[in-house]
C-alpha cells in the first residue's frame, strides 16, 4: 500500500478520535442536547471500510454515524454544526447527531430505528441496477440490528436480485446493555449470509489495514457484478451507548483491555515501528510525522467547533422551508394555498 | 374523447403512461408481476416492461416499502403496492420513520418521490383482519400526502399526479371501487391532486365524504332532493392536505354540516373535519355538525353485521333529515 494512502488512513482515525471526544466535551458542557452516540474505539471499521470505497459509492448509516460521514468527506464543521442543530449543520440543523445527511456526497443518511439501514440500502442498489452502473452501496449496521426482521428480508432480496450491497457488521458485543451471547442464538453474525447464499466473512475490526484489505476486495467483487457480501467486523466501543450511559454492564477490565488493544494503538505499533519490527520493510510513519497529523487533526476539530458556534440557529421559516423543498413547485389545491 | 373504464383499468392505465414515459418509474410489490396484480391493476405491465420494472417481491411489506424509499432517494420514481391497507401496518416503519421523515430530517435535501398505493375498506366479509380504513393512522403523519380516487376519473388523475410528484403519495384506494365504472376523459386536464370537488352542488346542507362513502352520499343526495332537501356533496379527494377553502364556502353557505366517513368513527378523520370546519364557521352553524362514521368494532365476518357496522345510504339520509328538520320544528 502506498505510504500517503496508510498516512491518510491514520490521520483519518486520528480525526475520528479527536472529533468525538470533542463532540463529548462540547455535550458535557452543554453546548447542545439530545442523543450523542459516540464512535470512540470502533474507528478501524469506518476508515478501512470507506478508503476502499469509490466516491461514487453510497453509504447508508446507524445514529453512531459521525465517523462515516467524515470519512465519506463531509467537511467536519458541517457535522460539528448538525450536532449544535445549527443552520450550517449538514442536515440544516433538522437531523442532529443521528440524522446526518450529504446528497452530493452521496451519505444518504444516520438512522435511528435499529434495522433501517437494510432496506434503504437495497433500495439505492436495486436504482443502481435499474440504471446498470458500475456503483456499490456500503450498509453499516450494529451486530443488534442483525435481529430485526429487515435483516433477514433485506438480505433475502439483495441475494435473490443480485444488489451491489456490501452490509458491515460493526459487532461491538453489546446492544446498549445486553451483550451479544443474551441475544443471539448465533452470535457470529456473517455466517448468517449463508442462509441466503451470500458470501460472509469476518475481520478484526481493530486493525485499519486488515479492514481496508478485505474490503477493498468485497467491494470489488460486488462491483463486478457478483451480488451482494457480508463483512463482520469485531470492535469495540470504549464508551457507553450514549452519553446516558454509565456503562456498568461491563467490568472495567474488559474495556481496559480493549482500549489497550484499540484501533490507534494498533497503528502506533505496527505503523510507527521500528524497520526491524515490520520484517526490514520501512515504517510507514514515524512520530515525528504522526505528532504532525494529531496537530493537524486538533486544528480542523477546533475549527469546526468554532465554525458550529459561529453557525446561526434555524428559524421555523427554515423548518418549513425543509418540509416543503421537494414538492415546493406543485400547486396542491389552489395556487394560494399555503400549509396549516 | 371519454372512455368508459372500470376503476381498476384507469389506474393500469396510468401505470402504464406514466412507466411508457419515464424509464425512473418501476412498481413493485406482491404479484404484481406475472400475476398482474391482486385487483388487476398492473395486469400486462410485467410482459411490456420486464422484471425490473415490474417487480415481484418476496412477503417482506417493510423491506419493499424501504426499498422505495432508497430508490426514490437516488432519483427512481416507485410506485409500491401493498395488497391491502392491512399489510401497510407491517410497513408502517418504512412509510412513517422512513419516507415521511427523511426528506425533512435531511434538511430538504432529498425529495421522496414515492408512490405507495394500497386499497382498503370494507369488502364483502372480508373479516376483521382484512378490513381496515387506516386514514386516522396517515393523516397524523408530517410529511406524506393522501389522495382517495373514489371515481375512475379521480384513479386515472391522482395516479399519475402522484407519480409525477416528488413528495411521497399514499394512495388509498378502496376494494369495493376497483371494478366500479365510470366515464374517464384521458386528455382534460386535471384538477390540483388534493383540490375538493363539488360532486353536487345544493342549498341545505353539506355533505362532505371521500372515496367509497362520495359515491354513497352522492345517492343519498338525489334521495333527499325526493324530498325537498337540497344537499350539497363534496368528495374531499384529498384527506392530506384537505381543502379546506372549499369546504368553508360550502358550509357558509349551506349552515348544515354532515360528514360520512367508513372509518372507525372515534378520532376519524371525520373528527378532524368536524373540529377545523366548527372552528371556522361556528357563527354561522344552524346545528351542530353530525358525523356519520363505522362503529367502534373490529369489522364483524357476518354479512349483515358487517353491513350494520358501517354507514349505508339510508343511514346518511337519515342523519341529514335529523339536521335539517329536527323533531319539534316540523
Amino acid at each position: 500500500m502506498e505510504r500517503e494512502h496508510v498516512r491518510s488512513m491514520v490521520r483519518d482515525l486520528l480525526l475520528a478520535r479527536r472529533f468525538e471526544e470533542r463532540a463529548g466535551q462540547a455535550y458535557s458542557e452543554g453546548e447542545f442536547g439530545g442523543f450523542l452516540h459516540l464512535y470512540s474505539g470502533e474507528e478501524a471499521v469506518a476508515v478501512g471500510v470507506l478508503h476502499a470505497a469509490e466516491p461514487s459509492d453510497y453509504v447508508v448509516s446507524t445514529y453512531r454515524e459521525h465517523v462515516h460521514a467524515l470519512v465519506k468527506g463531509v467537511p467536519p464543521g458541517r457535522v460539528m454544526a448538525e450536532l449544535y442543530g445549527r443552520r450550517d449543520g449538514c442536515s440544516g440543523g433538522m437531523g442532529g447527531s443521528m440524522h446526518l445527511f450529504d446528497r452530493e456526497r452521496r451519505f444518504m443518511g444516520g438512522y435511528a430505528i435499529v434495522g433501517e439501514t437494510f432496506p434503504i440500502a437495497i433500495g439505492i442498489a436495486y436504482g443502481i441496477m435499474l440504471r446498470r452502473l458500475p456503483e456499490a452501496v456500503i450498509c453499516f449496521f450494529g451486530e443488534g440490528a442483525a435481529n430485526q426482521g429487515t435483516f433477514h428480508e433485506s438480505l433475502n432480496m439483495a441475494a435473490l436480485w443480485r444488489l451491489p450491497v456490501l452490509f458491515v457488521c460493526e459487532n461491538n458485543r453489546y446492544q446498549i446493555g445486553t451483550e451479544i451471547h443474551r441475544q443471539a442464538a448465533i452470535p457470529d453474525i456473517h455466517t448468517r449470509a449463508c442462509a441466503y447464499g451470500m458470501p460472509g466473512e469476518r475481520a478484526d475490526g481493530m486493525d485499519v489495514l486488515a479492514v481496508h484489505e478485505v474490503a477493498q476486495r468485497m467491494l470489488h467483487a460486488i462491483r463486478s457484478g457478483q451480488g451482494p457480501q457480508l463483512l463482520e467486523l469485531d470492535t469495540y466501543r470504549f464508551r457507553g451507548h450514549s452519553m446516558a450511559d454509565a456503562g456498568a454492564y461491563r467490568s472495567r477490565t474488559e474495556v481496559e483491555s480493549y482500549k489497550q488493544a484499540g484501533p490507534l494503538q494498533r497503528v502506533e505499533q505496527k505503523l510507527v515501528a521500528p524497520m526491524d519490527r515490520l520484517n526490514g520493510s520501512p515504517a510507514a510513519l514515524d512520530e515525528a510525522s504522526l505528532q504532525q497529523l494529531r496537530d493537524e487533526v486538533e486544528q480542523i476539530v477546533e475549527a469546526a467547533v468554532a465554525f458550529a458556534e459561529a453557525s446561526p440557529a434555524p428559524t421555523l421559516t427554515d423548518a418549513w422551508d425543509a418540509f416543503h423543498a421537494p414538492g415546493r413547485h406543485e400547486t396542491l389545491i389552489r395556487a394560494e394555498q399555503k400549509h396549516g | 374523447m371519454a372512455e368508459t373504464l372500470a376503476y381498476w383499468q384507469a389506474l393500469n392505465r396510468a401505470h402504464d403512461v406514466e412507466m411508457a414515459g419515464d424509464d425512473s418509474v418501476f412498481v413493485l410489490g406482491e404479484d404484481v408481476g406475472l400475476y398482474g396484480g391482486s385487483y388487476r391493476v398492473t395486469e400486462g405491465l410485467h410482459a411490456r416492461y420486464g422484471e425490473w420494472r415490474v417487480r415481484d417481491t418476496p412477503i417482506s411489506e417493510n423491506s419493499f416499502a424501504g426499498l422505495g424509499v432508497g430508490a426514490a432517494m437516488i432519483g427512481l420514481r416507485p410506485v409500491v403496492e401493498i395488497m391491502t391497507v392491512n399489510f401497510a401496518l407491517l410497513a408502517i416503519d418504512a412509510i412513517v420513520n422512513m419516507a415521511a421523515k427523511i426528506p425533512f430530517m435531511s434538511g430538504g435535501q432529498f425529495a421522496m418521490p414515492l408512490v405507495l398505493r394500497m386499497p382498503g375498506g370494507v369488502g364483502k366479509q372480508l373479516a376483521a383482519q382484512h378490513s381496515q380504513r387506516l386514514e386516522h393512522t396517515l393523516m397524523n403523519v408530517p410529511g406524506l400526502r393522501i389522495a382517495v380516487p373514489a371515481t375512475p376519473q379521480d384513479a386515472w388523475w391522482q395516479l399519475r399526479q402522484a407519480i409525477a410528484s416528488d413528495d411521497c403519495i399514499v394512495l388509498l384506494e378502496h376494494v369495493m371501487l376497483f371494478g366500479e365504472k365510470g366515464e374517464v376523459d384521458l386528455h382534460a386536464a386535471p384538477p390540483p391532486m388534493h383540490q375538493a370537488a363539488i360532486r353536487r352542488p345544493g342549498k341545505d346542507l353539506t355533505i362532505i365524504a371521500y372515496s367509497r362513502m362520495a359515491n354513497l352520499a352522492q345517492e343519498a343526495a338525489e334521495i333527499l332532493a325526493g324530498e325537498g332537501i337540497d344537499a350539497e356533496v363534496i368528495d374531499l379527494r384529498s384527506l392530506r392536505p384537505i381543502d379546506w377553502a372549499l369546504c368553508v364556502d360550502s358550509v357558509r353557505k349551506t349552515r348544515h354540516l354532515l360528514i360520512a366517513e367508513e372509518d372507525c368513527r372515534f378520532a376519524g378523520a371525520g373528527a378532524e373535519i368536524a373540529a377545523t370546519l366548527t372552528e371556522r364557521c361556528f357563527d354561522v352553524l344552524a346545528a351542530a355538525p353530525l358525523r356519520l362514521g363505522g362503529l367502534d368494532l373490529p369489522t364483524p365476518f357476518n354479512a349483515a353485521l358487517e353491513i350494520a357496522s358501517i354507514p349505508q345510504i339510508a343511514d346518511i339520509v337519515e342523519a341529514a333529515r335529523r339536521l335539517c328538520r329536527p323533531p319539534g320544528k316540523e
